[in-house]
């Protein structure tokens, strides 16, 4: 390790404030996405269609979410319900026929339409309710979607997404799902991560730090709350529609069911509230450590014939969903991200700890 | 649709409400003292059912004497849960406990199940299957058995508040600070408050185990209740019991109105609707005191 600070003197404002001053920060994100860019060459269709899309996706939709509890200091229980309206829009406006861009967008207009309602319902009170009203979200979205056949079409029944093009190249095989996802992440990830420095994110800041005080300081509470709201559901709506179309391919009412919700705010607390790096952390960390944790398991019981029974394994993913909201709650509430920012805060400097600022 | 069904439903439903009211009692008890909203009540209701059927058929004791064990074990737990968890997040934002409560709650509903095994468990506390005839309705004798119980342990978690300890209760929802310059201990107010919340859900927890069977859906019980604890106002008492039988008739009438027009599911989202129809007209509930925020 070296000193990295070493020799960087920022002459003018903007090269203070761009997103990474540290050249090693840019080299390591350049790499990083080069990885992810070319990655399709580097692993097994196994690991790009099992762990590397679902990856993307998932983190693209808890950076959505953690605009709203990160950035707005809004809970919200009922992302999923946010993601299967994006979903069913954009799957009934792709199987009318308009091109899939088109339909991602309104998927994304339709999902920011309802949430702003359930928002708007709880708004009027404090943070409490506003859980509450997600909640009862998740519950009625859920229930109109599958007793509506218009929307559904039944119960039981699900809806297969057509053959569609994304920007003209045909959405077939891994790889080509893999980087429309990549090019939707990529897109949510620049929006937030610029967010922050524009009026709208520090607008957002205030109000998430006191509300009152912003209000006095001529920042409307209400209305950029509301914005919050519309823009998470937006995002939400969106990733609603790429899940549908490159993951699940085929949509039905229980896949966005309220544990799809609890996954994703288990994502957002773990990784840490309003960390866009901590997304990443969060989604890889739920979605992995249960099947790590699993196998690991599998292989002990296997190995000193304990008898642990299939009940206990089938429900080791929500005991490990809770776990770890619990612990980081209660040791690290500002979660991986705050981790990894300590142990590069140590390197960062190394061996001149004297530096630190 | 005629008289008599509507009647019946109604009844049964009031019954009902009063037992998922039960539930809403403890959230209202937590909500009193520490101000947070605890979701995890439907899953320390399904804890106790889960404990009181392994005392019951794991150590083969009688049932009275496994009904009392899990009240007991169910005290501790809720003695713990504020004593290991919740204390500890004192000073911060309280959406952060509540987000704690909403993980310990998926914990649970994977713990409990994963441990004594998902299969439906048989929980017999000894009420007979039989309906009561009272006139031209018919009751259900085990909801009859259940609301009844459970109106009498809110009546009496009610006087509870009108106790000394009850108005400690109440000056340390009031202000901390200043219940604590007084001389009343304000944790062990709170703890005790944790406790009989998680005493009154295991009440809840068996009788509706008793009803249906123990599995993880009983932590599903936690909509219903925060239905009706928001409806009731979150901070009221006598707001439970009135709200619990509003929501109760609602969702019953609905099921027996609706049911046949959607085609089945309607119970599930009353309790939802309910929520979301208190936030709109009235966010205070019936009985809820309107909170003047300081600055």
């Amino acid at each position: 390790m070296f000193y990295r600070r070493a020799g960087i003197r920022h002459t003018t404002y903007r090269s203070e404030r761009q997103l990474w001053p540290l050249p090693f920060d840019r080299t390591l994100v350049a790499l990083i996405f080069a990885l992810l860019v070319v990655a399709p060459l580097l692993v097994g269709d196994l690991y790009l269609a099992g762990y590397l899309l679902p990856w993307v996706i998932w983190s693209t939709a808890a950076l959505g979410l953690n605009f709203l509890m990160g950035g707005a200091g809004q809970i919200h229980l009922g992302y999923g319900a946010v993601m299967a309206i994006g979903a069913y829009t954009s799957v009934h406006l792709v199987r009318a026929g308009t091109p899939l861009e088109i339909a991602m967008i309104g998927g994304g207009l339709a999902s920011a339409a309802i949430g702003i309602v359930f928002g708007a319902a709880a708004l009027r009170v404090k943070g409490l309710y506003l859980a509450m009203a997600t909640l009862a979200m998740q519950y009625i979205v859920d229930f109109v979607i599958s007793h509506v056949p218009a929307i559904s079409g039944g119960t039981q029944a699900t809806i297969q997404v057509p053959p569609v093009r994304f920007l003209g190249v045909p959405v077939v095989g891994n790889a080509a799902t893999y980087y429309m996802a990549l090019a939707v992440g990529t897109i949510v990830t620049l929006f937030m991560l610029n967010i922050k420095r524009t009026s709208l994110g520090r607008a957002l800041a205030a109000v998430r730090e006191k509300d009152y005080a912003a209000e006095v300081i001529g920042v409307g509470t209400l209305r950029y709350k509301l914005l919050a709201f519309w823009i998470s559901s937006f995002i939400g709506g969106v990733v609603g529609a790429v899940l549908a179309v490159c993951y699940l391919r085929s949509v039905s009412p229980d896949q966005f069911h309220i544990e799809l919700s609890i996954q994703l705010v288990a994502m957002v607390i773990v990784g840490g509230l309003g960390s866009i790096l901590g997304s990443f952390f969060g989604a890889a960390l739920i979605l992995f450590a249960p099947i790590v944790f699993n196998n690991i398991i599998g292989g002990l019981s296997d190995a000193l014939a304990l008898p642990i029974s299939t009940d206990l394994r089938a429900h080791v993913p929500l005991v490990l969903y809770g776990a770890l909201i619990i612990g980081f709650l209660l040791w690290e509430p500002l979660g991986l991200a705050k981790i990894y920012a300590n142990v590069r805060d140590y390197f960062l400097v190394w061996p001149f700890r004297h530096a630190r600022r | 649709m005629d008289f008599f069904l509507l009647g019946e439903l109604a009844i049964n439903g009031a019954l009902v409400g009063l037992m998922y009211a039960l539930v809403a009692a403890g959230i209202t008890l937590i909500y009193k003292t520490s101000g947070l909203a605890n979701l995890a009540q439907g899953a320390i209701a399904m804890m106790g059912a889960y404990l009181t059927w392994a005392v019951a058929s794991g150590l083969g004791a009688p049932m009275a004497l496994a009904v009392v064990l899990a009240l007991v074990m169910m005290f501790v737990v809720g003695l713990l849960i504020e004593r290991l968890a919740l204390r500890r997040m004192a000073g911060q934002p309280v959406i952060m406990a509540i987000m704690l409560t909403l993980g310990l709650e998926i914990m649970l509903r994977g713990l409990l199940p994963g441990v004594f095994g998902s299969a439906v468990k048989r929980l017999d506390v000894g009420i007979p299957q039989a309906p009561v005839f009272a006139g031209e309705f018919l009751i259900n004798r085990a909801t009859l058995y259940g609301g009844v119980i459970s109106a009498v342990v809110i009546i009496i978690s009610m006087l509870i508040f009108n106790s000394r300890f009850g108005v400690f209760m109440r000056a340390v929802s009031d202000d901390q600070t200043a219940s604590w310059s007084v001389g009343i201990r304000v944790e062990r107010a709170i703890a005790v408050a944790w406790g009989l919340a998680a005493v009154t859900a295991t009440v809840a927890g068996i009788l509706w185990g008793s009803n249906q069977g123990v599995d993880w859906s009983l932590s599903l019980l936690l909509i219903k209740a925060l239905a009706i604890a928001i409806l009731g106002g979150l901070d009221s008492i006598p707001g439970v019991l009135v709200a619990g039988l509003i929501v109760g008739v609602a969702e019953s009438l609905a099921t027996g109105i609706f049911d046949p027009i959607v085609g089945g599911g309607t119970r599930d989202v009353v309790a939802s609707v309910i929520i979301l129809l208190t936030l709109l007209i009235k966010p205070h509930g019936l009985f809820g005191r309107e909170h003047i925020e300081r600055v």
